[in-house]
């Protein structure tokens, strides 16, 4: 396979105004021309990317990365974004793997990122986990719905900072753990009163 | 005031036999507790008489957020876990995982232990694929027997897995660089006689049931998953192969020591249940082969690479390691800011994605069909909901 730096200079090449950087072993592609990309790995003749075997999403909190500046260290604030990766793998010409990502905007309200289901049907279930999981939404998903919780299911579970409610396990009466992180979000009862309605 | 029951006019009117006979399509809700869905798995069938128009599955009954309990555990913590994923082939998904971490870790293992892991890799690809020859054939109607055919020789392997693990179905017998405990020659003995004697039992099973007439008649022609669309939609696994694409990551990726057995891999050609389930009637002919080949070679040596599992870390970075597993391929996908949990953790579950196509299999065929067709995809339902 070429390296990623040939694949890098073909994509722009190929798809106009579109905005790739190598991180690691990873392209990361902008939002707007994920599709295209995605398109083009699969119907160029060299690289022939038939197949996405793995996509799933990574949730990263605000951080602090350390970035080199004139020869000095220096800290800077990186927001928070949600990232889905995919390792597209060759069947045709067995190789592979090639991995893009895509991030999205921040970490909070809508968040969406194209679905790339329409090329590949192998992405319908993984966009939907993802989905239901991280609560990225997919335009141009066939069938967005969740698909490992339940439908009335509120939050997003594997995101880093999701709370588990107090009540997932009931119990009489609370006591260690479970009456620590009761009090966290509930006011004691002396404080507020609760009136028989 | 109550009416006194009056009977009803006469002159019924019969539906006249000339002209179409209206027809309404109804909604089937196949499960949870259907026998023959491998556990809680529900599909929500729209039904034109028997035939099937639409089929959506319905998953999560289940789930229990595993990526995130591994989040909150150790390296190593997941181990165990990873055995309750396919809970059919504990050993493989122990290997994909270490697999994964060893790769992002940079660690070598040691010649024995690769061996040990191929030996317990095939075993574990016995067990699976005889014991859905005998699902399928529980599924299409034949209760009970073929599948004990396929327990007892199961039985067979799960003694050889307690023996060197000390659990039958949850080994957690794979380490990070190695084994937990080596073989002993006794073992490698028994599992050479359990190696030499399957063989006969394959012939055995399908003297029963590759040429039966029944089998035939419910499983040719029906389910057929084109070649372009299994690739597309990421299917993987027997169930590609079955649909004519040669793509095994033993030969492909060539990981652990595979580079070095000679085995084919076998293809299907129309790509309907009964290739899926003949190649892997196949499938475990070859993995005798490799298993002979294992047992024959195994060097003397250290079981495992001798790394510090207590306080384990990886270097930070990410990186996606996988498996040809008995379902299709198991992958790991981890990501490590170099501290002691890994900080994503995904699963790249075979039978999960093989589903994806589980609705354009059964249209057009009937309701009994569908339930066949589900048991030639191979699911398991902890892998399935995670």
């Amino acid at each position: 396979m070429e390296t990623l730096n040939q694949i890098k200079d073909r994509i722009e090449a190929a798809v106009p105004s579109v905005r790739l950087a190598i991180e690691g072993r990873s392209l990361v592609v902008d939002r707007e021309h994920l599709l295209e990309v995605a398109r083009f790995l699969k119907n160029d003749a060299e690289l022939a990317m038939d197949y996405v075997s793995n996509l799933c999403a990574v949730d990263w909190l605000p951080r602090k990365v350390k970035v080199k500046e004139g020869g000095q260290d220096v800290e800077k604030d990186l927001p928070g974004f949600l990232e889905v990766v995919y390792d597209f793998y060759s069947m045709a010409k067995k190789h592979g793997p090639l991995q893009l990502r895509c991030r999205t905007d921040g970490r909070e309200g809508m968040l969406s990122l194209p679905s790339i289901t329409p090329l590949f049907r192998g992405a319908e279930f993984q966009e939907r986990e993802a989905f239901d999981l991280y609560g990225i939404r997919f335009k141009g998903h066939p069938d967005l719905r969740r698909i490992l919780m339940w439908d009335g299911f509120k939050d997003f579970p594997m995101r880093k900072d999701y709370q588990q409610p107090d009540d997932h396990e009931w119990e009489p009466t609370p006591h260690d753990e479970v009456l620590q992180q009761a009090k966290k979000h509930w006011p004691a009862p002396s404080a507020a009163p609760v009136k028989p309605a | 005031m109550i009416q006194p029951f009056t009977t009803p006019e006469s002159g019924y009117t019969l539906i006249p036999k000339e002209g179409a006979i209206e027809t309404q399509t109804i909604e089937v809700s196949m499960g949870p507790h259907h026998p023959s869905t491998h556990g809680v798995f529900r599909m929500d069938v729209v039904l034109d008489g028997e035939e099937v128009k639409r089929l959506k599955p319905v998953f999560g009954y289940l789930h229990r957020n595993h990526e995130q309990l591994a989040e909150k555990m150790n390296w190593l913590g997941s181990i165990p876990f990873t055995d309750r994923l396919d809970y059919f082939c504990s050993m493989s998904n122990n290997w994909a995982y270490c697999h994964a971490v060893e790769q992002l870790a940079g660690i070598k293992v040691p010649e024995r232990a690769e061996y040990i892991r191929v030996i317990m890799a095939e075993l574990t690809r016995l067990i699976n694929h005889s014991c859905l020859a005998g699902f399928l054939l529980s599924d299409a109607g034949a209760w009970g027997t073929p599948l004990l055919y396929a327990f007892r020789e199961r039985e067979k392997i799960l003694d050889l897995f307690e023996s060197v693990s000390g659990a039958r179905m949850m080994c957690n017998y794979m380490r990070f660089g190695g084994v937990r405990a080596d073989v002993s020659d006794d073992w490698l003995a028994c599992a050479r006689k359990v190696v030499e004697n399957y063989p006969r039992f394959l012939d055995e099973l399908e003297a029963l049931i590759t040429g039966n007439e029944i089998l035939l008649a419910r499983t040719q022609q029906v389910g057929i998953l084109p070649r372009e669309l299994a690739i597309n939609a990421s299917v993987t696994g027997p169930m590609l192969r079955a649909s004519g694409v040669d793509y095994d990551i033993r030969k492909v990726d060539r990981y652990g020591i595979y580079d070095r057995f000679d085995f084919r891999v076998p293809l299907g050609e129309v790509g309907d249940v009964y290739d899926r389930y003949y190649v892997r009637i196949l499938e475990m002919r070859e993995s005798v082969k490799i298993l002979q080949q294992a047992l024959r070679d195994i060097p003397e040596g250290p079981f495992d690479a001798g790394v510090k599992m207590r306080n384990f870390k990886v270097p930070a970075g990410d990186g996606y390691g996988r498996i040809e597993a008995p379902k299709g391929e198991l992958g790991f996908y981890l990501v490590s800011d170099g501290g002691t949990r890994p900080y994503r953790y995904h699963v790249r579950a075979p039978s999960f994605i093989n589903l994806t196509i589980l609705e354009d299999m059964c249209l057009g065929h009937k309701v009994a069909d569908v339930i066949v067709i589900l048991g030639s995809v191979d699911i398991v339902r902890g892998e399935v909901d995670r």
